[in-house]
């Protein structure tokens, strides 16, 4: 038998930590190259007017993407209504029963919901809501956009409730404090930072979605406050404006691009400071 | 003659098909300190928490026989009402890390939504911090949140919280055990000064302790009281063979 | 304030609330594709015509399309992917380096689709249409090789950061035993990390190839939107998402609306089904989440 010789496997050693390394920088230099576009294509679009104007038709100059903006705000908003009370009502759930059928049903239910592609949730809610109402709505897309949330806000919750150590429920048990106070006004108070984390991540998750808005909030060019009327939102005006044949429409989506990525990016890093600061130590 | 606070009559505890406890029958007097002593796992911390309704809240867990307060059968009683009679303290202490220290004497009160004026909640404060011969060491800051102070310190925190709630009776479950020498001394001295003000019910494994502390010890072996009685007696000319031998170190 | 039985009722409800939830999802569209279960059976799999004008509808051409980009781009992506959880797992856990490598490749997965999309159609494709050009291909810019490649990108993060929990899970006397036998580096990780962690990164592939498949925004800007089956690595084509997105607003009659619908159903079980498995192997390994 003949063996490989010392020298040939170091140099292998060291090539293959060469092409690892090679390959993981390489990896992210699609990311950079992203940035880097998008921040030199769209900060030039950027300025007041843009912000706060609507868009205007085609072949006229300016215009901008108030509505759009509004639109994502309201949206969020009314994702985050219908998905965090359920959500962390449901973590609670899981993590005060960790047997049992329900919860275990449950557990497998989210991760199921987890893994639904945006634009089947786009689909049931068509189904649902635009279809019962009879037109595209704000309500529909952040229903939708709640669907998507829901998984993360249960999971983060769960996760935040089982760390924290029993004595602290057993202590304000001991004190005669009811079960239904302990757990809201002790448990759920010591795990607030990471519910929040989860909220914001789930929120940080849907803020660039189109797919399932597609056919629910359905995109319009006007400003739209009304909950039951169609409404624009930042992804979705980038994916019209962009896949349109009108060279002044793709310099909007390109500034739509760079508040859309800053918008993300802000949420990711404001997540990270509030777990920090807000981390109870047990 | 003694007057007894709580009245333990034939009780039994279960987990299960299990039984952890085997028809005890204790009196534990008023206003002294029962040290409730035993090798480990015979049962003495599932008693403790059997007095105050802990033990239920584990699934499969059941009991027998009757216990009373003051004449009260406190099965009888919602659990709530029970727990806020009847104080615990922990083997690791735990305060609330969430809450100052002002807020955890009171979270009792807080947590049950009982609302106060703000100088009754400053007497009770205070008072249950005096009592815990905690005041001295805290008054500066009592509104920085608990985590800072020492594992003793702490452990007296706790000790107010459940004094604060004026209970008859304080359940003591190996309060000393994750403390070191000196915070338990501090500790066992505050025990002795406390007996005025509430009854005490002390778990410890630890007999040195037991014998410098308490009044009544009762010794418990495999579920079954075997022996009860004045600690001095006890320690010195104990009446069942199986108290001998746990004195004498020949088990847990 | 309530009762502890209410309490954990409606605890309960909540709980129960999510699995009403997701058993309405499937059959809402159970019986919204019904029509078109109805009108074509199983061929529905198998046949490639899509003609809204006759009515005729198959999901061949889109599984196909669906197929090509997922596996491709689950090829290209793993090749960056198992060195990132190499890296990240083995030779650099800590540091500064390592932080800044883990915070790119976490943005990677938290850039909007539509962004990538964007970029995909202004940057990539005419790079793709000349090099469609020098091969002598139709250039058309779009297609299953542009998607491909911009779905690469975006699904590295999932395997990568799967890789990486289980490469660092394995235990270091294992490691140090290796070694201590005179192995390399190297051989240590070609012998013992990835044999070890094999089946987790497996999962984690497995959870990037469920993401593909899902994935609507990007792909839709990028293939070309064509309902042929695909010929070539360089054909526009469509996938199940990517022409619902496209067609779905546009549907008229309720048989289209019923098919494309259908499409959906399908994506959600294929979707469920790899997503469960990868889960289900990661549980089995005891990574926590």
């Amino acid at each position: 038998m003949k063996e490989p010789s010392i020298r040939r496997r170091i140099i292998y050693d060291k090539v293959f930590k060469k092409i690892i390394i090679l390959l993981t920088f390489c990896s992210i230099l699609p990311m950079l190259f992203l940035l880097f576009f998008i921040t030199s294509k769209g900060i030039s679009v950027i300025n007041w007017n843009f912000l706060t104007q609507l868009p205007k038709p085609v072949g006229e100059i300016g215009g901008g993407i108030s509505n759009a903006i509004i639109g994502t705000l309201m949206l969020i908003g009314i994702g985050t209504a219908f998905s965090v009370p359920v959500g962390i009502l449901a973590g609670i759930f899981l993590s005060e029963n960790r047997k049992g059928t329900l919860a275990s049903l449950t557990r497998l239910c989210v991760e199921t919901l987890q893994g639904v592609p945006s634009i089947v949730i786009g689909i049931i809610a068509y189904i649902w809501l635009v279809v019962s109402m009879g037109s595209f709505s704000a309500l529909s897309g952040g229903v939708a956009l709640g669907l998507m949330m829901l998984p993360v806000i249960i999971t983060a919750t769960e996760q935040t409730l089982k760390l924290i150590p029993g004595s602290l429920k057993e202590a304000s048990l001991a004190l005669g404090v009811s079960y239904p106070r302990t757990i809201l006004k002790v448990i759920l108070p010591a795990g607030l930072s990471g519910i929040a984390t989860g909220i914001l991540l789930s929120i940080a998750r849907v803020a660039g979605e189109t797919a399932p808005l597609l056919f629910t909030a359905f995109g319009s060019p006007f400003m739209n406050l009304h909950v039951l009327k169609p409404i624009n939102s930042l992804p979705l005006m980038i994916f019209n404006y962009a896949t349109s044949p009108y060279p002044e429409w793709h310099t909007l989506a390109w500034g739509a691009s760079f508040i859309l990525i800053i918008l993300v990016l802000a949420l990711n890093l404001f997540t990270k400071v509030v777990t920090k600061r807000w981390k109870v130590q047990f | 003659m003694e007057s007894t606070v709580l009245k333990i009559e034939k009780f039994s505890a279960f987990f299960g098909e299990n039984q952890v406890l085997k028809e005890v029958s204790l009196s534990i007097p008023q206003n002294r300190i029962t040290a409730i002593m035993g090798p480990s796992g015979c049962g003495k911390t599932t008693l403790i928490r059997c007095i105050n309704r802990m033990h239920e809240l584990i699934p499969d867990a059941r009991v027998s026989g009757k216990i009373f307060l003051d004449n009260e059968d406190i099965y009888a009683t919602d659990p709530i009402i029970v727990r806020r009679q009847i104080g615990m303290v922990f083997q690791k202490p735990n305060p609330f890390p969430m809450m100052s220290i002002y807020d955890n004497v009171i979270a009792g009160y807080n947590l049950n939504g009982i609302r106060l004026a703000k100088d009754e909640k400053d007497r009770i404060v205070e008072e249950s911090l005096r009592k815990a011969a905690l005041w001295d060491e805290v008054k500066e800051s009592l509104y920085r949140r608990g985590t800072f102070l020492s594992g003793g310190q702490q452990q007296r925190l706790c000790i107010a919280r459940a004094l604060a709630m004026g209970p008859a009776v304080l359940l003591l479950d190996e309060p000393t055990s994750a403390l070191d020498p000196k915070a338990t001394s501090h500790i066992e001295e505050l025990i002795v000064q406390l007996k005025d003000t509430v009854s005490i019910v002390l778990v410890t494994h630890n007999m040195a302790q037991a014998a410098r502390v308490s009044d009544f010890a009762a010794f418990v072996y495999l579920g079954e009281l075997v022996e009860f009685g004045p600690s001095g007696r006890m320690f010195t000319a104990p009446k069942d063979k199986r108290t001998e031998a746990y004195l004498m170190g020949k088990f847990g | 304030m309530l009762s502890e039985s209410s309490f954990r009722k409606i605890l309960s409800a909540a709980g129960a609330f999510i699995l009403l939830l997701l058993v309405a999802i499937f059959f809402s569209l159970l019986i919204a594709s019904l029509p078109a279960i109805q009108s074509f059976g199983v061929r529905f799999l198998s046949s490639s015509t899509w003609d809204p004008v006759r009515s005729e509808f198959g999901a061949f051409s889109f599984l196909v399309g669906t197929l090509a980009t997922s596996f491709l781009a689950l090829l290209i992506s793993v090749v960056f992917s198992i060195p990132i959880s190499i890296y990240l797992g083995e030779y650099s856990a800590q540091g500064s380096t390592a932080t800044f490598i883990k915070s790119m490749i976490e943005l990677l997965a938290g850039v909007p689709s539509v962004i990538y999309g964007f970029c995909g159609l202004f940057l990539l494709a005419p790079l793709v249409r000349s090099l469609e050009m020098k091969l002598g291909a139709a250039p058309y810019g779009v297609g299953i090789f542009t998607a491909s490649l911009v779905l690469s990108i975006m699904i590295i993060p999932y395997s990568a950061s799967i890789g990486r929990e289980v490469i660092s899970l394995v235990p270091s006397d294992l490691k140090e035993a290796a070694l201590s036998l005179g192995a390399t580096r190297f051989e240590v990780i070609r012998k013992v990390i990835l044999p070890y962690a094999g089946s987790g990164i497996v999962a984690g592939i497995l959870l990037s190839l469920g993401r593909a498949l899902g994935e609507t925004m990007a792909v839709t800007m990028v293939i070309g939107n064509s309902n042929f089956i695909p010929k070539s690595i360089f054909s526009p084509a469509n996938t199940l998402a990517s022409v619902i997105a496209n067609e779905f607003t546009e549907a008229t009659g309720s048989l289209y609306l019923a098919s494309l619908i259908e499409l959906g159903l399908v994506l959600f079980i294929v979707t469920t089904v790899i997503n469960l498995i990868g889960k289900l192997i990661i549980r089995r390994m005891g990574v926590g989440e």
